[in-house]
């Protein structure tokens, strides 16, 4: 019965794992100070399948298929896989969406924001005071009775859906192989140059996806979760897994010659910080109404909620508009019409906040 | 005769904030907490705990756990 890696070293030991993987993933060839990020890769695998077309973000990231299949075993072997969904499905799907055309204002979820900062990227420092912003309004709504409501017990088969999703996405990833310096495999498009062609080898990014899946589900690591608890409870534990993965990839940044501090010049990163803090106020936001941060809703859908599935498939439709619409932010900076979306995801955020809460007792 | 409160179904972080809520409607005596995940067990025991209320037992019910949480007077 006893979770071992639920307990307060078990989380931070959890956190510090996924700190220096995500440091070696650099190491072995993802983009820099992007070992991980939940938000990125989404927006690349969304590239990959031609719902975008910006050519220098696209490859499937078998990490995030890693992410939902780990979970998805650690759920069965330990009887935690829970089939539900019905609590609100089409507003997830809206939260995911605008939580990803925000994280892609900032360039990055809060992982990476963890991760740049781990690697000196100091603009991320703007993008984690926007979170913790985002999260705090998001904890205002959650006092005054926010709530999706319940979900239910659905079909085993039913849980199955997106884990199979994910085993589809790399049995095409292994019919139609990246061939060097072309842009298109078979139906799959791979950047030939850009982030979306800096990846570790496939194997080795599979394997880590799946043991952090797999810690993750066990640990119930949230990076959303952390800040707030934090605000809410004044509680510490999620917490010390956030501090746990940025110190560890601090720590093997300096050791693989990965740590370079500054706010110019910083790889996949903006410096406009007013865009920064504002894409992660709507992502904390989104988040915090959706219940977890991006990777913990990859966690869930792997074990049976097919709400953060619903998430998921939010954020792939998000980037796809991101990047057809020109929302997202570059090396260059954020865009006009990028920032013109985060005012229209603020509105829509804030109304689901405000209209969606359970009647209070007197 | 104890308070239920029933969580089940709830995503993060209602069950704790509906532990919390009943807590502190009672300050003392007993309450059952129904959940349906091992997610929501974990943090309500554990909310619970933080705030002195002793975990009296944990059985599973349904598709989920019913949690009895107790402080004395």
């Amino acid at each position: 019965m006893k979770n071992v890696l639920a307990t307060k070293r078990g989380i931070i030991a959890v956190g510090a794992v996924i700190g220096v993987l995500a440091s070696l993933l650099q190491f072995w060839g993802n983009p820099a100070n992007m070992g991980i990020c939940v938000a990125c890769f989404l927006r690349d695998t969304t590239g990959a399948l031609g719902l975008h077309r910006a050519a220098v973000v696209q490859y499937i990231r078998p990490e995030i298929i890693g992410f939902i299949l780990g979970s998805f075993v650690a759920a069965y072997l330990f009887k935690e896989f829970r089939p539900r969904s019905g609590s609100a499905p089409i507003t997830r799907f809206v939260l995911g969406a605008f939580a990803m055309i925000g994280s892609l204002l900032f360039l990055g979820c809060p992982w990476r924001a963890l991760l740049r900062l781990a690697g000196g990227d100091w603009n991320a420092l703007f993008g984690l005071f926007g979170l913790a912003a985002g999260i705090w309004i998001g904890t205002q709504f959650l006092k005054k009775g926010y709530n999706l409501g319940a979900t239910k017990p659905t079909y085993a088969a039913a849980g199955w859906i997106f884990p199979i999703i994910a085993a589809g996405l790399l049995v095409l990833m292994l019919l139609n192989p990246q061939i060097s310096g072309e842009p298109q495999s078979g139906v799959l498009f791979y950047s030939a140059e850009g982030p979306g062609s800096m990846h570790a080898p496939l194997l080795i990014s599979l394997v880590i996806g799946l043991g952090i899946g797999f810690l993750a589900q066990k640990s119930r690591f949230c990076t959303m979760g952390a800040v707030r608890d934090l605000i809410l409870f004044k509680q510490t534990h999620l917490f010390s897994g956030l501090a746990a993965l940025t110190v560890a990839a601090f720590i093997a940044n300096l050791a693989l010659k990965q740590f370079h501090p500054g706010f110019e010049g910083q790889p996949v990163a903006h410096t406009m910080y007013i865009w920064n803090f504002g894409g992660m106020v709507l992502a904390g936001l989104a988040f915090t109404l959706a219940g977890g941060c991006p990777g913990r809703q990859l966690f869930l859908s792997g074990e049976g909620d097919g709400d953060a599935a619903i998430f998921v498939i939010g954020m792939i439709v998000g980037a796809a508009f991101a990047h057809n619409f020109g929302l997202a932010s570059s090396g260059a900076g954020a865009t006009p019409v990028g920032i013109k979306a985060l005012f229209i995801g603020l509105a829509v955020c804030l109304s689901i906040g405000f209209t969606m809460r359970e009647s209070i007792k007197a | 005769m104890s308070n239920t409160v029933d969580a089940r179904g709830l995503s993060c972080p209602q069950p704790v904030m509906k532990t919390f809520d009943q807590i502190k409607a009672q300050s003392t005596g007993e309450i059952v907490v129904l959940v349906d995940t091992d997610t929501a067990r974990e943090n309500v025991s554990r909310a619970a705990e933080s705030k002195g209320w002793a975990v009296a037992a944990v059985e599973p019910e349904d598709n989920g756990y019913r949690i009895t949480i107790r402080k004395d007077g």
